[in-house]
């Protein structure tokens, strides 16, 4: 059977690594340039804000833009997208005596909780696991929670650049230099329309890439400083949707099982989340892996199956959805982080390089430490005394010092052990995570997604016919994710277009965007896959599978506001 | 010469009516009206390289500063907000008082305005405003050009195609045929904070809070219906008349 | 409660719309029904008025009316409503009556509610009927003051004559004209282009999706669109595959139309191509697949193959027209 992985797209890191072309005096020069206005590059734009208000005569020498924030997104929270229940720690660290819980955008603090594992019909109430107790944790909407940071990073002094794509990364003798910025108004065959307008260069001392899961640039500079860490990155797909509710719902729940199939074969990892979000909102969400083997997988259909259970129908009744969007989460853990989290003039954060805990299925507070160690590092560079390259070695250090590396080592080896299927895995997690990782399994190579083996079945039968109401289909998922991406863009999806039949159904039911769809089936076996690339919510879920996906035009995907 | 824009900042994302003022909820995140923004880019053309000053002006909330500052990284000189609580659910009669009032104060030769607003308030408002200033107006404009004095329009109707001339200081609404507008390059975009914003209270335009938002205003918004179910709606099955049924249903609504 | 009704011509007829307008104003029953009619050939018109509920016709023949501009009619009308004391203005829209409902708004400092596409007497108050989030919803509005002011959107009355009214009484007017009011000069007008209608202004769209099965099958589309007098769309997955240029693109994120009649050929239906047309005043809709959304939303479904019914349909559109 095929296997994704045989038919890469056409994509090459080295055509995203340039030197500057602008002339000298049309670059824009900034003082720490962060690429990605999410949780860690807004909490590494905050925390500079902080250390160069006590030194205005640092701040003085790094020009007009001290710290400079892109974000491809409309505005800083349009491609934010996460559950979200929050360690508060990493918050608490960035704002110091500043701001209290209290004064952030969020639900409260996590009421209480269950987890069930559910069957087509029933829902069996378990102990929550010890990875998944959330006391002591607050629930946000990520995408809220951005426009906050976002005013307080402005606040603090940097300037958020929003609908602004970095499509290259600038180097020149070794170093990183800033990022080239991605061109706008140009046509679907790659013309310049009448308001056509070139990127720009932007350079900066230090550059922190931040850019979340599937970092375009992210990838591209592990590529080009060759740290790659010892396992591949993996990914899970995330499908939510925010729903206002008739009857407040009182807990946070966790589901395991239906509909994941138990099989080996399936390799079907992953579970649900319902969560509320004050007194009539919840949000329901599914994630699964994208090492799953089924062709006929469809993330986006699974949740509109899983509103059909008797217990979420409960929850949901009469309710209305107000919001859905998808994204991936990196899933590898300890051993698919870099080599090394710096290279000359870059520093990396968050999702970007998979500081992600999947047992508990939290990132975002490793995400804003590692953002917060990240300005601390670039601080350090930009003074007399200390040569960028120790300074950003020492980001390093920090990290490693640090409870993201400490946590993420306790749970190494947890996402490997589930490609033994549900029921071995489940005790095999356990028994990690009630020795606190230190029950040693021997190293499990994780493979990457797109290696994995297709089969094909008929999942695809048992998906919901779309209501309207409870259940929809994927072009109004898509509506509702805010999308209003312009049509006659370029397509920035990366993709081998002619594959055989089993890896085109895989996409085309992945994508939970409808971006892929199978086309006309030749004699050979083939099809040409067809593309609707403005549909993309840029998940990244291609990437993991089999193409590539790159930075549209600026200002395009998904305006998300309560995910 | 002075061009004014008058620009809107609208709400951004699903458009939701807030269940207590009966008005649509602006609570959320907005953006330049991106009808106002082909205003804006004529104005720019207008510019060109000379010194003449096209300053952007708007009525709204605190927030509506984005919006004015995408003018400004597009290339506007300055912007007007007219920002005050009493302001608020001004409607049509209340806010073409308020921006009349800001405009008076700049005195241009020009003053744009875009076709309507994505949020369906606010068309209209051009003639409105007009007629308080004491200003020659015209609207849907596909074509612009000033020229001695006075500036000279091609515009659409329903009936073709029309060609005016009105003497400055005039009013002008542009259509969204008129330009394709520019993308803010990110230095205008980062050069437009330093440009000057100005925040105006009501006060400062000399009105007070009984000639806007809702005392200012002549109407109201009572209550939130369904609307009218579409009346008979019908399906049926191609049975080798359906060309026929087609015609007869088209007939009945003397659509033919 | 008396009620004034601007009333525009063109090519020396009344135009449907604000006849449609009157109509509607005259079947409310409450009160005097007068008209304006301003420009020239304005008397001529003026008997026509009363077959459509008009009691009172005022007719302005003035030089500085002569040409179809909005703001000298502000001041006839202005000088109207004074004169003959009305409670309520009513206007169909149209590019001219848009400018002249808001420049009178200002003028008399009189609410003016817009977009209206319905309007009824409650308990002795006028209602008004605005549809809102893109016809989601119906706001019911009113006004505080008088005169109340109303733009209807086009079409949405029938003409239909009420038969009863006899001879209105005419009168003429000749108001003092503001300084701005005549400032603006028309220097040329141009007729329509003969290609046919734009998207933006046709009354009728036909409409092609992906159902239609190849490129060579918009001809279909074009043919009907043609035989009734309307402009060719697309939907953004035909235009995707370079079926039709994007220029053709209705959806949210090409063109939003409202005409009189969309027929929708082969389209499933997906909502972001709904809310491009949603408003549209009549859609029929023609797709093989009897469980498109779009059926959910159009007043006529034909589930069948549109190469099939079409070609037929157009032969019929056309002998009709003769």
């Amino acid at each position: 059977m095929s296997r994704p992985s045989n038919f890469p797209p056409p994509f090459s890191a080295r055509d995203y690594v340039v030197e500057p072309t602008d002339p000298a005096d049309e670059r824009i020069e900034v003082g720490v340039l962060i690429v990605g206005a999410g949780p860690a590059g807004l909490a590494c734009a905050i925390r500079l804000g902080q250390l160069l208000e006590e030194r205005p005569d640092l701040a003085a020498t790094l020009g007009d833009v001290p710290v400079a924030v892109l974000e491809k997104g409309k505005q800083p929270g349009s491609h934010l997208l996460s559950g979200a229940v929050v360690n508060p720690r990493a918050l608490r660290r960035l704002f110091g005596n500043r701001l209290r819980m209290e004064d952030l955008p969020s639900y409260g603090q996590v009421p209480g909780e269950s987890v069930y594992v559910l069957t087509r019909r029933t829902a069996l109430p378990i102990p929550p696991p010890p990875p998944m107790r959330n006391h002591g944790n607050w629930i946000f909407s990520l995408s809220q929670l951005g426009r906050f940071l976002a005013e307080r990073a402005e606040e603090g002094g940097a300037m958020i650049l929003p609908e602004t794509a970095a499509q290259k990364l600038l180097v020149s003798h070794g170093r990183v230099v800033g990022v080239r910025t991605g061109d706008k108004g140009r046509s679907r065959e790659g013309g310049e329309l009448g308001n056509f307008e070139a990127g720009s260069d932007l350079v900066a001392k230090v550059t922190v890439l931040a850019e979340g899961t599937q970092g375009h640039l992210t990838g591209v500079a592990l590529d080009r400083f060759g740290l790659r860490g010892e396992d591949p990155q993996v990914w899970e797909l995330a499908v939510k949707e925010v729903w206002k509710v008739q009857k407040p719902l009182d807990r946070v729940i966790h589901t395991m099982g239906w509909p994941l199939r138990t099989g080996k074969r399936y390799r079907e990892f992953g579970g649900s989340f319902v969560y509320p979000m004050g007194k009539e909102t919840v949000t329901i969400g599914l994630v699964v892996g994208l090492d799953y083997r089924d062709a006929s997988l469809s993330v986006h259909d699974l949740l509109q199956e899983l509103k059909t259970h008797p217990k979420i129908r409960r929850i949901l009744a009469g309710g209305e959805r107000v919001e859905w969007g998808a994204k991936t989460i990196p899933s590898g853990g300890f051993h698919s982080l870099p080599e090394r989290l710096h290279a000359p003039g870059v520093l990396f954060c968050g999702d970007g390089v998979g500081m992600v805990n999947v047992p508990r299925l939290k990132g975002i507070h490793y995400a804003i430490e590692s953002g917060r160690l990240a300005a601390e590092a670039a601080f350090r560079a930009l003074q007399r005394g200390e040569t960028p390259a120790s300074a950003l070695a020492s980001y390093d250090a920090a990290v490693r010092d640090s409870f993201i590396w400490s946590d993420l080592y306790e749970v190494r080896n947890m996402r490997q052990v589930f490609g033994r299927g549900f029921f071995v895995g489940g005790a095999l997690a356990s028994a990690m995570t009630m020795s606190k990782g230190r029950v040693e399994l021997g190293k499990m190579r994780a493979e990457p997604d797109a290696d994995q083996p297709l089969l094909v079945t008929d999942r695809d039968a048992s998906y919901p016919a779309p209501d309207g109401k409870l259940t929809f289909d994927k072009l109004s998922s898509v509506f509702a994710s805010g999308n209003k991406t312009r049509d006659d863009q370029p397509n920035h999806i990366r993709i081998e277009r002619r594959v055989p039949g089993e890896v085109a159904r895989l996409w085309e039911h992945m994508c939970p965007a409808q971006v892929y769809e199978v086309g006309r089936e030749d004699d050979d076996g083939t099809v040409l896959v067809a593309l609707a690339p403005s549909n993309c919510v840029q998940c990244g879920a291609i990437t993991a599978k089999g193409g590539r996906l790159t930075p549209p035009e600026g200002g395009s995907g998904p305006e998300y506001t309560e995910t | 010469m002075r061009i004014a824009v008058c620009v809107k900042h609208v709400p951004e994302g699903p458009s939701r009516i807030d269940p207590q003022t009966l008005r649509l909820d602006r609570s959320g995140e907005g953006s330049l009206n991106h009808f106002d923004a082909n205003a804006v880019e004529e104005a720019l053309r207008l510019k060109g390289d000379s010194d003449t000053e096209v300053v952007v002006v708007s009525l709204g909330p605190q927030r509506a500063l984005d919006s004015l500052r995408k003018a400004l990284a597009m290339g506007a000189d300055r912007a007007v907000l007219v920002s005050d609580d009493a302001a608020a659910g001004s409607d049509l009669v209340a806010t073409s008082r308020l921006l009349a009032a800001a405009l008076e104060k700049e005195d241009a030769d020009l003053i744009l305005f875009g076709q309507q607003a994505s949020d369906a308030d606010g068309a209209v408002l051009w003639a409105a405003v007009a007629e308080r200033l004491g200003r020659p107006v015209v609207s849907q404009a596909m074509e612009l050009a000033v020229e001695g004095g006075a500036v000279r329009v091609k515009r659409q109707t329903e009936f073709g195609y029309d060609t005016l001339e009105a003497p400055l200081p005039a009013v002008v609404a542009v259509s969204d045929a008129i330009n394709e507008p520019r993308y803010p390059s990110l230095k205008g975009i980062m050069g437009a904070k330093k440009k000057p914003q100005d925040v105006l209270s009501l006060a400062d335009l000399g009105l007070d809070a009984g000639q806007a938002g809702g005392e200012g205003s002549r109407t109201t918004v009572l209550a939130l219906g369904a609307p009218p179910v579409r009346g008979d709606a019908r399906k049926i099955e191609d049975d080798g008349n359906a060309a026929e049924a087609i015609v007869e249903f088209l007939a009945e609504k003397r659509l033919v | 409660m008396s009620t004034l009704v601007f009333l525009e011509h063109h090519g020396g007829e009344l135009q449907k719309g604000s006849l449609g307008v009157l109509a509607k104003a005259a079947s409310l029953g409450d009160g005097d029904v007068g008209a304006v009619i301003a420009g020239e050939g304005a008397k001529q018109l003026a008997a026509q008025a009363g077959s459509f509920g008009a009691a009172q016709v005022w007719v302005c023949e003035d030089g500085e009316v002569a040409q179809p501009l909005p703001q000298p009619r502000v001041d006839v009308l202005a000088h109207v409503v004074e004169d003959g004391g009305y409670d309520a203005v009513l206007f169909a829209n149209s590019v001219l009556a848009a400018d002249v409902a808001a420049g009178l708004a200002a003028r008399l400092d009189a609410g003016l509610n817009w977009d209206l596409a319905d309007i009824e007497l409650r308990d002795g108050e006028l209602v008004g009927k605005r549809p809102a989030l893109q016809d989601s919803v119906y706001a019911d509005v009113g006004w505080t003051g008088k005169p109340r002011l109303a733009l209807f959107r086009a079409g949405s009355f029938d003409a239909t004559p009420t038969g009863g009214g006899g001879e209105p009484e005419i009168s003429g007017v000749s108001p003092s004209y503001a300084e701005h009011s005549t400032a603006v000069k028309l220097l040329g007008q141009d007729a329509e282009e003969s290609s046919g209608p734009s998207i933006e202004d046709a009354d009728v769209i036909v409409a092609g999706g992906r159902g239609l099965g190849s490129p060579d099958n918009f001809t279909l589309a074009e043919e009907l669109a043609k035989a009734l007098g309307g402009a060719v769309g697309a939907t953004r997955a035909v235009v995707d595959a370079g079926w039709y240029p994007y220029s053709a693109q209705i959806g949210q994120t090409g063109k939003t139309v409202s005409p009189k009649l969309y027929v929708a050929l082969g389209i499933s239906g997906a909502i972001q191509h709904k809310v491009g047309m949603q408003s549209s005043g009549t859609i029929v809709a023609i797709n093989k697949d009897a469980n498109a959304p779009i059926f959910e939303f159009s007043d006529l479904g034909v589930v069948g193959d549109v190469h099939e019914i079409v070609p037929k349909l157009t032969e019929l559109v056309r002998a009709r027209k003769g």
